[in-house]
C-alpha cells in the first residue's frame, strides 16, 4: 500500500520556539529542543520521530515566521 | 530521510515575498500568520507589482520590512485616508490597509467608516486581539467586559469604561462595503478559512466591487501574559463569545 512520507526543515534561526507547531502537530512528533537555543536565545524546534511524519504541512501552516518547510513524498510499502 | 528533501517533493515553504527579515512580533504572535497568508494571496494572485499596503501605528508599523511589495506608511489611524487618494490615483492597483484595534477602532475610526461608506475600493485588514499591543497591553475599545489590562486592572466596567467596540458590525451596515467577514487564525482550519477571505478582499479591490473589511481575531499574549498556546485557548473561549467569527455581509456582483 502506498504511504505518505514526509519531513520538515526548520530555519532554526528564524524559530521563536512559540510552540504553536508543536500542538498543532496531529501525530505529536515536534519538540522544543533540550537546552539548546538559537543565536537570539529562544529555545527552536525539531522532529523527535522523523519517521512517522506524513507531511501533512500542519506546523508549517500556523507558524507565524514561516521558518517551516514541508516534503512529502509517497512511498510504496 | 533526506531523500525526501528535494525540489520536487516540496509542498510547503515560507512565501517568497515574506523576505528573511526576522520578524519583531513576540512569539506566536498572530500578526505573523496573518503577513504570511497576505504575502501568499499576493503571489497566487500574481500581483507582485501592483499590489500597494499601507502600514498603520501599532505592532505592525514595521509591515513593510517584512512583505516585499510597496508600502505607505501612515499617521496613526489615517491609512483608510491614505489607502483612499492610492487608489483614486492607481484604480488599477491592490491597495489594502493593515491595521490593528487601537489603529483603527480608536483614534482611525473615522477615518475608517467614512473611507468604507464611501465604498472605496480597499481592502481593510483588521488585527482585533482587543488590547494596545505595542505600547504594553492598555486597555483598547476593543476590550471585552471585566477583561484586565494595563490601564483597568480590576477589569472592564461599563460604568467606568463604556463597551466594546464591535467596528465590523457597525461595517456591515454601511453601503458602500461589499464584504465584511471575521475570521481568525488559530488553527488550521481557521487559517484556510481567514486565506480565503483575504483573497476575496483582495479581488474586491482589484475589480473595484466597494470596500472589504476583513477583521482577525488575535492573540497578544505579551498583553495578555499567556504562553502563545494559551492565548489562543483564551481566544476561542472567550473571544468568540462576543466577536462571532463568520461573514457579515456579501454582496453578489
Amino acid at each position: 500500500m502506498a504511504k505518505m512520507k514526509g519531513t520538515i526543515v526548520v530555519n532554526t534561526e528564524r524559530c521563536k520556539g512559540c510552540s504553536l507547531c508543536v500542538v498543532a502537530c496531529p501525530l505529536d512528533i515536534i519538540a522544543l529542543a533540550d537546552k539548546r537555543v538559537n543565536r537570539r536565545g529562544y529555545r527552536y524546534v525539531e522532529q523527535t520521530n522523523p519517521e512517522a511524519c506524513t507531511g501533512c504541512t500542519s506546523c508549517a501552516i500556523v507558524c507565524p515566521d514561516g521558518c517551516i518547510t514541508v516534503y512529502r513524498k509517497r512511498v510504496e510499502s | 530521510m533526506e531523500n525526501i528533501v528535494s525540489p520536487e517533493n516540496l509542498v510547503y515553504q515560507k512565501p517568497t515575498l515574506l523576505n528573511d527579515t526576522d520578524m519583531h512580533y513576540c512569539p506566536g504572535c498572530s500578526h505573523g500568520v496573518v503577513h504570511k497568508l497576505i504575502a501568499e494571496v499576493i503571489e497566487e494572485m500574481g500581483m507582485e507589482e501592483k499590489a500597494i499596503g499601507v502600514s498603520p501605528v501599532g505592532c505592525a508599523v514595521f509591515a513593510y520590512k517584512y512583505i516585499d511589495i510597496d508600502w505607505q506608511e501612515a499617521a496613526h489611524g489615517r491609512a483608510p485616508a491614505i489607502a483612499t487618494a492610492i487608489k483614486r490615483l492607481w484604480p488599477d492597483r491592490l491597495v489594502f490597509t493593515y491595521q490593528g484595534d487601537g489603529d483603527l477602532a480608536c483614534i482611525g475610526t473615522a477615518e475608517t467608516i467614512h473611507a468604507l461608506n464611501r465604498g472605496e475600493n480597499i481592502a481593510i485588514i483588521f488585527i482585533n486581539n482587543a488590547i494596545y499591543g505595542m505600547t504594553g497591553g492598555q486597555m483598547a475599545p476593543t476590550t471585552l467586559m471585566g477583561m484586565k489590562t494595563a490601564t483597568c486592572p480590576y477589569g472592564r466596567q461599563a460604568d467606568l469604561h463604556g463597551y466594546p467596540l464591535k467596528i465590523t458590525e457597525l461595517a456591515a451596515q454601511l453601503e458602500g462595503t461589499c464584504y465584511v467577514t471575521r475570521q481568525s487564525v488559530h488553527s488550521v482550519a481557521a487559517i484556510r478559512k481567514a486565506k480565503r477571505a483575504i483573497r476575496q478582499a483582495f479581488e474586491n479591490s482589484v475589480n473595484r466591487r466597494g470596500s472589504s473589511l476583513v477583521e482577525i481575531v488575535s492573540t497578544c499574549s505579551s498583553g495578555w501574559k499567556k504562553t502563545p498556546v494559551e492565548a489562543n485557548a483564551w481566544m476561542e473561549e472567550h473571544m468568540f463569545d462576543f466577536y462571532h467569527v463568520g461573514d457579515l455581509k456579501t454582496v453578489e456582483s
